[in-house]
């Protein structure tokens, strides 16, 4: 599980300092799927180094379960000079657990989900959606507890987008991770999560929390749930827009 | 995307456009060709009608001649040689000395700032300038025109790799500081294999200085080379020499620049 306890987050620069993280209060069951939106520049990807560890909040507490995060970003960032499989191994070489066993696993785990055919291919012989996958199973492989993902979607277009997310929660889901993600995208956010946090704009501080449990647990079939539109509605007003 | 092995029953249009673009290209090698083959013929031909004197300007036959007098009195390949010693090993060791400081200046940005300016006036000062200071210091060897040949392509190896680290994708590294790897890590899986086109070019780059460099350091300080024959030559006023040096002079660069053409074709792709 994941928890933010009275973060507060303020970043230095020559112009001077801006806060933008304040008595930021939530928590990420463990096997939760907990989306984070906000309007933009409300510090949404601050808050996800903050749960990576890859900064330190100014005051409060992360808790952390024992697991370790994997990373998702805006863009693939798949290494072209390797292959899928390649990529796919490229955190266990990081951190330095390049076992056959840990290798044979990420393999297994690529094949799991369709990507048997492509693992001895290049990252540009591949769709952008397909991109996606391979950026998703190479965090996957490193085995963590927490995925953090960075708006994965947004460089998408709009067709592959609702396919990648769909394929997402489910891989996610299926794997029984615990995820964080951060996103502009409402109906998004509604699409994939167990639980919307809302954001106010910086500096950002939580608005209202959601838990999302109409429409089953698949992101088309809560699209399809006349929920969906009525929740849209209370989120896009607490976000002010 | 790459689809060499594409099904051979293409529609007539498309072996017509094919044949168009062998064409174009046999257009181009054929004029190419036409090009060296008519300013050679022009020459020799101006030279035999003595339109041109060719006791200043020489001629084609007369390099030929003066490459076979060189090449019977065993001192072709000697001078050849020499030159090609030099410019290697110079550029060798500029290349590898500039990739190696590129390394440090990209992973300490303190040091990159401390020497940037240092740098800039290096690369705008005429290496030519450090000449008398080269021959006391270093001597009268060949290592004087090693360390003539390393200065004048060093600067440039150090700036275009430095760009080539720093041009490396942000997102990539946020992704491999995700997975918490550190300096090393990010300098072997990331940064080299991510900056290997700017590598290409800067070997590119590179070759065409040590050049420079090297015939530089012979016109200061020498006893053999193409350099040399060129200078002594221009001194005995024996302009077949100095024609025949530059001539050999050019084959043996485009030489060496086609071997890192065809490396770069194999390494990056």
């Amino acid at each position: 599980m994941l928890e933010f306890r009275n973060i507060y987050y303020t970043y230095h620069t020559k112009e001077g300092e801006t806060t933008a993280v304040k008595d930021l209060s939530f928590t990420v069951e463990d096997g939760q799927f907990v989306s984070v939106i906000g309007p933009s520049g409300c510090g949404k990807t601050t808050i996800l180094s903050l749960a990576a560890g890859l900064l330190a909040p100014s005051a409060g507490e992360v808790i952390r379960g024992n697991g370790e995060c994997g990373y998702m970003l805006q863009r693939d960032a798949l290494f072209p000079w390797r292959t899928v499989e390649q990529n796919i191994f490229l955190p266990l070489e990081v951190k330095k657990r390049n076992t056959p066993e840990k290798r044979e696993r990420a393999v297994e785990l690529a094949v799991k989900y369709g990507l048997k055919d492509f693992l001895k291919k290049t990252p540009s012989q591949l769709s952008g959606g397909m991109r996606q996958r391979v950026a998703l199973i190479r965090t996957l492989s490193a085995e963590p507890e927490i995925l953090l993902l960075d708006e994965p979607f947004s460089a998408l277009d709009y067709q592959t987008r609702l396919e990648v997310c769909d394929d997402v929660q489910s891989i996610i889901k299926s794997e029984k991770k615990t995820a964080l993600l951060v996103t502009h995208d409402i109906s998004e956010a509604i699409a994939l999560s167990d639980k919307v946090v809302v954001l106010s704009a910086r500096p950002a501080t939580v608005v209202a929390q959601h838990m999302i449990d109409f429409g089953g647990n698949n992101p088309k079939s809560r699209r399809e749930c006349g929920e969906f539109a009525s929740t849209f509605e209370v989120l896009r007003k607490e976000l002010g827009i | 995307m790459k689809n060499k092995k594409e099904k051979p029953n293409y529609s007539p249009e498309h072996i017509a456009y094919l044949k168009k673009e062998k064409n174009k290209k046999l257009i181009v090698h054929l004029s190419r060709v036409f090009v060296l083959v008519a300013v050679l013929g022009v020459w020799e031909l101006f030279a035999q009608l003595k339109v041109i004197n060719p006791f200043i300007t020489s001629a084609p036959s007369r390099v030929c001649t003066t490459i076979a007098s060189l090449y019977t009195d065993g001192t072709l390949f000697y001078h050849i040689g020499i030159t090609l010693m030099e410019t290697i090993v110079g550029f060798v060791l500029a290349v590898v000395l500039g990739y190696a400081v590129a390394v440090i200046l990209w992973a300490s940005e303190t040091v990159r700032k401390v020497v940037e300016p240092y740098i800039v006036v290096l690369n705008s000062l005429p290496k030519i300038a450090l000449g008398p200071l080269i021959i006391i210091w270093i001597g009268t060897g060949y290592d004087s025109i090693i360390f003539m040949t390393v200065l004048v392509s060093i600067i440039v190896c150090i700036m275009n790799m430095l760009a080539g680290f720093i041009a490396v994708d942000k997102t990539k590294l946020t992704l491999m500081k995700s997975m918490g790897a550190g300096r090393m890590t990010t300098l072997r899986k990331l940064i080299i294999p991510a900056s290997l086109p700017a590598l290409m070019n800067t070997l590119k780059v590179a070759v065409g200085l040590a050049w420079i460099g090297s015939i530089m350091g012979e016109y200061i300080v020498s006893k053999a080379g193409l350099g040399y024959l060129i200078v002594y030559g221009g001194q005995v006023f024996k302009l077949d020499l100095v024609m025949t040096a530059t001539f050999i002079l050019c084959l043996l660069a485009g030489g060496m620049y086609g071997i890192i053409a065809l490396f770069e074709k194999k390494v990056v792709k």
